[in-house]
């Protein structure tokens, strides 16, 4: 199965995405920003860091690059796609997520291992989660405050939207501890949080069992191989 | 501009620092973008019509920010 790990200019987690992707048992189809196709990829993940500099908005820019055109495309006709941190910026400013994300209410960049409830499962990138699933992943962001307006929020609430919410500590001051959502098809998923860095033991977050040994994250991606498998 | 009621950290940051200075007459600052587009020619009505499309479409985010002004300049 082919997952397309994309990267634009200021691209920095694509490396981890990709080996989290193989780590997984997935084939790799590297991505570029201005890519007029997808090369046949069953599915992509847009990956964390600052696209183009996080001029104009974060994601923005990213937002109109060509590859999203694509992407969009695709995802309107149900492919899965997963955005990570400036990913999930990105998918915001497409339009494909609803929302915009603003700087971190304390102002300060957030680097911390970051305990999550899993709000819905029925989505290729969380369908082996159980419901209200504690995983815990690394956070590192700015502007990783979730905002939306009244009518969005309860929509996102009222349909079950919300895939991932901040458990114990909201970093960022999101709002309802949104940490990422779907869309309603649910083959697009977003999230601040950072699932790639949290796939192999000896590198993930510290757990009770042992140092570094988290790999919550490495859940993300067998969920879509199994869905892509299987359907 | 930052929709006025967000959270605007910079506009905060400059606020205590004339608060510092003594500036008691101001009670708030707000910090928005300025954008500017060169036009190969004098822009028409359609080229400013197509400028608020573009302000509103791609250079804000109607979720967080507002298009204060559109307006063509020397």
């Amino acid at each position: 199965m082919k997952i397309g790990v994309v990267t634009f200019p200021g691209t920095l987690d694509d490396r981890d995405a990709q080996r989290a992707v193989r780590i997984a048992g997935g084939e790799v189809v590297k991505l570029w920003h201005a890519d007029a196709n997808l090369h046949a990829v069953d599915a992509v993940v847009l990956p964390g860091g600052f696209s183009f500099g996080d001029y104009l908005r974060c994601g923005a820019i990213a937002a109109q690059a060509p590859v999203m055109e694509r992407i969009i495309d695709a995802a309107n006709g149900g492919m899965p796609v997963l955005g990570i941190c400036n990913g999930f910026q990105v998918l915001v400013e497409s339009h494909l997520l609803p929302g915009g994300l603003i700087r971190n209410e304390n102002q300060h960049f957030i680097c911390r291992d970051q305990k999550l409830i899993v709000e819905n499962v029925d989505t290729p990138w969380t369908n082996g989660f159980k419901l209200g699933q504690e995983i815990t992943i690394p956070l590192k962001n700015g502007e990783g405050g979730y905002i939306a307006d009244e009518e969005t929020l309860k929509k996102l609430e009222g349909e079950g939207l919300i895939a991932f919410r901040y458990f114990e500590v909201n970093p960022n001051g999101s709002v309802n501890n949104i940490a990422g959502l779907r869309n309603e098809r649910g083959n697009v998923v977003g999230l601040m949080p950072h699932p790639e860095h949290a796939v192999e033991p000896g590198f993930g977050p510290d757990t009770p069992l042992a140092m570094r040994s988290g790999i919550d994250g490495l859940t993300f991606f067998t969920s879509v191989l199994n869905q892509v498998v299987n359907s | 501009m930052p929709k006025a009621d967000l959270l605007d950290p910079a506009g905060k940051a400059v606020a205590n620092a004339l608060q510092r200075k003594g500036h008691a007459e101001i009670s708030n600052v707000r910090i928005g973008k300025r954008i500017e587009l060169h036009y190969v020619n004098p822009p028409t009505e359609a080229d400013i019509a197509t400028a608020k499309q573009i302000a509103a479409d791609f250079l804000s985010n109607g979720v967080i920010e507002d298009v204060v002004n559109v307006f063509v300049e020397n």
